[in-house]
């Protein structure tokens, strides 16, 4: 390490900013958002504000690549930048451009106020791309505020809808409550080893006796981590905020900080190597698949189906928890980015779908739209049959990458469980397919012209989501040279 | 001949559907012209299909018109594709059907016809894929995607309970196909390869730890995805809905080709990996077999639903095909690819010949009908023929495949032959007194004493049809040859097994 990055530095130097540019980068933009807004007329203010966040997610994109040109640890050794945090630094990134598309017609329709909601869809992201390059307890902890408490008022801001409220409610209290177990993990591991920093508690687990102190910390930060991904037994809010929150926000939450929080996760699991995690997340991959998929079953309402789809997909991923390091984060890496192409896709046509005030958001609103609208039924199908995993989309690949990982760790019985998990989830995504093209439309629902910004996020998450099918090489070497690197 | 056509001949047939459907999509929609389209493509990719048997090396055992290139690196994924005689021709059922169903379907589909010749010819490129894949991979995901275009045409295009039937068909086949995936997934994890050849090296020179423990485990993943698709008895109930229920092109593929899916694969996969296992386990599938003959002969026997009646015929035709598969004998493979290219093209033709009635009545029901042979002459000979083809008489395609697969099969225990046989008599019963129910005696109900006989297209669909399974009858050989070679690798591990127990 070079001095400059030493603890006896004071002033931080150039290069410690270059390790931070995208959230600086997307913190500007959020701020450039909130000071336009009073300027703006109401009518104006909406498509301008949109544009200009949009603007801060590209740039970030770009600061990401501008960032990893810099590799090493930055701010006194809190901040690492290797090519997994850029990775996931570029996933939230595109997250929240495509979500930031979606909601320019979104906002329209249901005439939401654009200010605070672009800035804080912005600042959602600096928490998450942070949490990604954290390689601190307390500054991955202050990172999952940031982006939580934003998703806590996103959730809220459908104004005139009492769920949207209760949603927000229910999400500040259970998440608060779910963040104090994290800080509580984060202080029980601080006795076990006397360090917060995951590189020193790695060093300090790698002895010969592990503090049973450390077994309960790990246990603890998972709680608080197994909430923010919506894995059983921690998952009983998810439906409920799901369902309340702004259909673009959902598409944001269920993807962004999910990808984030499980950066963390493979953080603390692998890199710190945290002890007595198999059993833990044995229990907590068949539990979520299980209870995700059974609860879907009986879903009439699209947004709590998927809300139900998105615990069992959490599932999924912590199998490959459970799995060698090597195989197990390049799964999981792959999995969160092509979970996050077809989820943010198929929220977006829910969110173009469900019209004024999300009237129309239950199965029977979806009943004939193949012959209402073929393309965004076409569409929807498509993203529907990636979370069943129908070869030649991205979520084959994803649900094959994490099972083979199990495999070669010999967890057959996760493997066998995850399969007739998924033989069970291809019931519902498929009730919904079946719904679209084989019933006439009892109700005629409005089905309005894709407007741009909704026909470029749809065309970007759609790209990807095949991209993906047909070509993972690429993503899955990055993923697996990442893992490498870990492994030195 | 040139090899570079060769080379690529494989994925010009694969893929010339799939572009033609791509085309299609941005076709205006005059109906018309959609058809037409449709027609051209699946007969250009019935003569390009045609290459595959005429430049065959007869003799040689090994996959011919291979292309092996790699696709994904990580996992070690090629894109592997090649024919012996037993896919070869399953290959040639498949282009030599689809221009008859898009034939058949010409005016019984009146509404979204683009999506629906859109879906068929995907449906085929899914279909054929299947058929020459050699890489497990690869195969899986040919496998998977035949799933999609047909619950959709049966969901879509169906009859009344379609929504029921194509959601049944597809959970049965998904959840089975799911064991199949994790099979390939062990095998993949301890091989690190999905390619056919090399993985079926390595199981055979003993290179996988492990493998004794899992054999059976692997053999039955790969059995329940084939044993649900072939129908195998106790999971044969999704069959009936699924014939009842979709139109008579999505019918004539599913008894014609998606059926034979399962059967190939058991010949492919379950022989060809899992020799040792396919023998320990020949017993009971042989009894599900069997039962399988002669329930659904008898269940045939009572239907009053002239499309169901067919549906259990294949129930009982294709339990002959799994019986002369496990009988690991020369004539029984033979017999049972046969059979399989004969009950594709026979009961192919039966599909359509139901069709064509349902098109001018609208009822399957055979009660509704009777002493057509008066108002339909030509329909009725054609029909006749077919059910004759069908029952297995001499010189037509039915007999040579059976006769082969029951000789086969009393080889290796004559009580299995003469259970067997009993279901040749059985197909005669329920079939020939459906027809002499349908055809003969006075017109019952006046409405059908004006049903117009065939007309043009409707015999340029049955033609065809009638032709091949009166020369597969009489001139099995051309079709033999090629199949002999591949049941003769395919059963070497059986002899080398079988003089391992001896010198024991």
């Amino acid at each position: 390490m070079s001095s400059a990055n030493d603890m006896t530095q004071v002033v931080p130097q150039a290069v410690d900013y270059f390790r931070v540019m995208p959230e600086i980068v997307l913190a500007v933009f959020g701020m450039i958002v909130m000071l336009l807004d009073p300027f703006l007329d109401q009518r104006r203010n909406q498509k301008t504000l949109g544009i200009v966040a949009l603007l801060g997610s590209l740039a970030a994109l770009v600061a990401t690549l501008f960032q990893s040109q810099y590799p090493g640890l930055g701010f006194w050794k809190m901040v690492q930048v290797d090519s997994f945090s850029v990775f996931f630094h570029f996933l939230v990134a595109a997250i929240t451009a495509v979500v930031i598309l979606t909601s320019f017609e979104y906002m329209q329709v249901q005439g939401i106020r654009a200010g605070e909601y672009y800035a804080l869809v912005l600042f959602g992201a600096v928490g998450m791309s942070l949490m990604s390059s954290a390689v601190e307890l307390v500054l991955i902890f202050i990172a999952l505020e940031i982006s939580s408490i934003s998703t806590y008022i996103l959730a809220g801001f459908r104004l005139r809808a009492a769920i949207s409220s209760e949603s927000s409610l229910k999400y500040f209290l259970l998440g608060s409550f779910a963040t104090a177990f994290f800080l509580y993990g984060v202080a029980l591991m601080f006795g076990a080893t006397g360090s917060t920093s995951i590189t020193i508690i790695a060093d300090a687990l790698h002895s010969v006796d592990i503090p049973v102190l450390a077994y309960v910390g790990v246990a603890f930060m998972f709680v608080g981590l197994g909430f923010k991904v919506a894995a059983a037994p921690f998952h009983v809010w998810t439906p409920d905020v799901y369902e309340g929150a702004p259909a673009p926000i959902v598409g944001f939450m269920s993807t962004a900080p999910k990808a984030a929080v499980f950066a963390v996760l493979l953080r603390i699991m692998f890199q710190a190597d945290a002890p007595g995690r198999l059993w833990l997340i044995w229990v907590a991959a068949a539990l979520s698949m299980t209870l995700g998929n059974i609860g879907a079953l009986v879903q009439d309402n699209v947004k709590r189906l998927l809300a139900y789809s998105s615990i069992a997909q959490a599932g999924y991923m912590l199998i490959a928890f459970a799995a060698l390091p090597n195989n197990g984060i390049a799964a999981v890496m792959f999995y969160t980015a092509s979970y996050a192409a077809m989820n943010v896709g198929a929220f977006a046509v829910i969110s173009h779908i469900s019209g004024e005030g999300e009237r129309y958001v239950t199965l029977e609103d979806y009943e004939g739209l193949g012959r209402r609208s073929p393309l965004l039924a076409a569409i929807l199908t498509i993203f529907l049959l990636s979370l069943i995993g129908i070869p030649i989309t991205g979520g084959f690949f994803a649900k094959f990458y994490v099972f083979s990982a199990a495999l070669q760790a010999n967890l057959v019985g996760l493997v066998i469980i995850g399969v007739l998990n998924s033989a069970v989830a291809s019931y519902y995504y498929l009730r919904l397919i079946v719904v679209m093209y084989m019933r006439e439309a009892r109700e005629e629902v409005p089905v309005l012209p894709i407007p741009i910004g909704l026909g470029a996020a749809l065309a970007i998450s759609l790209a990807a989501t095949i991209y993906l099918g047909v070509l993972p090489g690429r993503l899955l070497d990055y993923a697996a040279r990442t893992a490498a690197e870990w492994a030195r | 001949m040139s090899t570079a056509l060769d080379n690529s001949m494989l994925t010009l047939v694969t893929f010339i559907p799939l572009a033609g459907a791509l085309l299609l999509l941005f076709f205006p929609r005059r109906d018309r012209d959609i058809r037409l389209f449709a027609l051209v493509v699946s007969l250009l990719d019935f003569v390009l299909s045609l290459h595959l048997p005429v430049h065959f090396q007869r003799g040689q055992t090994a996959f011919q018109y291979e292309v092996n290139n790699l696709w994904i690196s990580n996992p070690n994924i090629h894109y592997h594709m090649g024919v012996d005689g037993v896919s070869m021709w399953l290959v040639v059922l498949t282009t030599f059907l689809t221009p008859l169903c898009v034939l058949i379907s010409w005016k019984s589909i009146n509404e979204r016809v683009k999506e629906f010749f859109i879906l068929l010819l995907v449906l085929q490129t899914a279909l054929i894929g299947v058929f020459v894949a050699l890489d497990l991979f690869l195969f899986y995901f040919f496998w998977e995607a035949t799933l999609i275009p047909m619950a959709l045409l049966i969901g879509v295009f169906g009859h009344g309970r379609r929504v029921y039937a194509a959601v049944k068909f597809f959970l049965y086949t998904m959840v089975a196909s799911m064991f199949m995936l994790a099979a390939i997934l062990w095998l993949y994890a301890k091989t690190g390869t999905f390619d056919f050849v090399s993985i079926q090296t390595a199981i055979h020179n003993g290179q996988i730890e492990n493998f004794g423990g899992a054999a059976t485990w692997l053999f039955l993943g790969f059995f329940i995805a084939f044993a649900v698709k072939v129908p195998i008895f106790p999971f044969h109930t999704w069959l009936p809905d699924a014939h009842v229920e979709a139109p008579t092109a999505g019918s004539v593929l599913l008894a014609g080709v998606l059926l034979k899916m399962g059967t190939y694969g058991m010949f492919r996969f379950n022989l060809g990996l899992f020799p040792e296992q396919s023998r320990s386990n020949a017993s009971w599938i042989m009894v599900l077999a069997l039962i399988g003959i002669i329930y659904g002969a008898l269940v045939a026997m009572v239907q009053p639903n002239m499309k169901k009646l067919i549906a259990y015929s294949s129930i009982s035709h294709l339990g002959f095909v799994v019986l002369g598969i496990f009988s690991f004998t020369q004539a029984g493979l033979d017999g049972a690819t046969f059979v399989m290219l004969a009950h594709g093209v026979s009961t192919g033709a039966l599909f359509m010949l139901a069709g064509i009635l349902y098109e001018r009545r609208h009822t399957y029901e055979i009660s509704e009908f009777g002493g057509l042979a008066t108002p339909m002459p030509v329909y009725a000979t054609f029909f006749l023929f077919i059910v004759l083809a069908s029952v297995g008489l001499p010189l037509l395609n039915g007999f040579i495949g059976e006769f082969l697969v029951l000789s086969g099969a009393f080889r290796d225990r004559a009580v299995y032959g003469i259970l067997g046989a009993s279901g040749v008599i059985w197909s005669a019963c329920y079939l020939l007194w459906m027809y002499q129910r349908v055809f003969y005696g006075k017109v019952t109900h006046p409405v059908n004493l004006s049903l117009p006989d065939l007309s043009g297209r409707e015999r340029a669909a049955l033609w065809p049809a009638a032709a091949v399974a009166l020369v597969m009858g009489v001139a099995p050989l051309l079709w033999l040859n090629a199949i002999d070679p591949a049941v003769q690798t395919a059963l070497a591990p059986f002899a080398q097994l079988a003089s391992k127990m001896v010198g024991r």
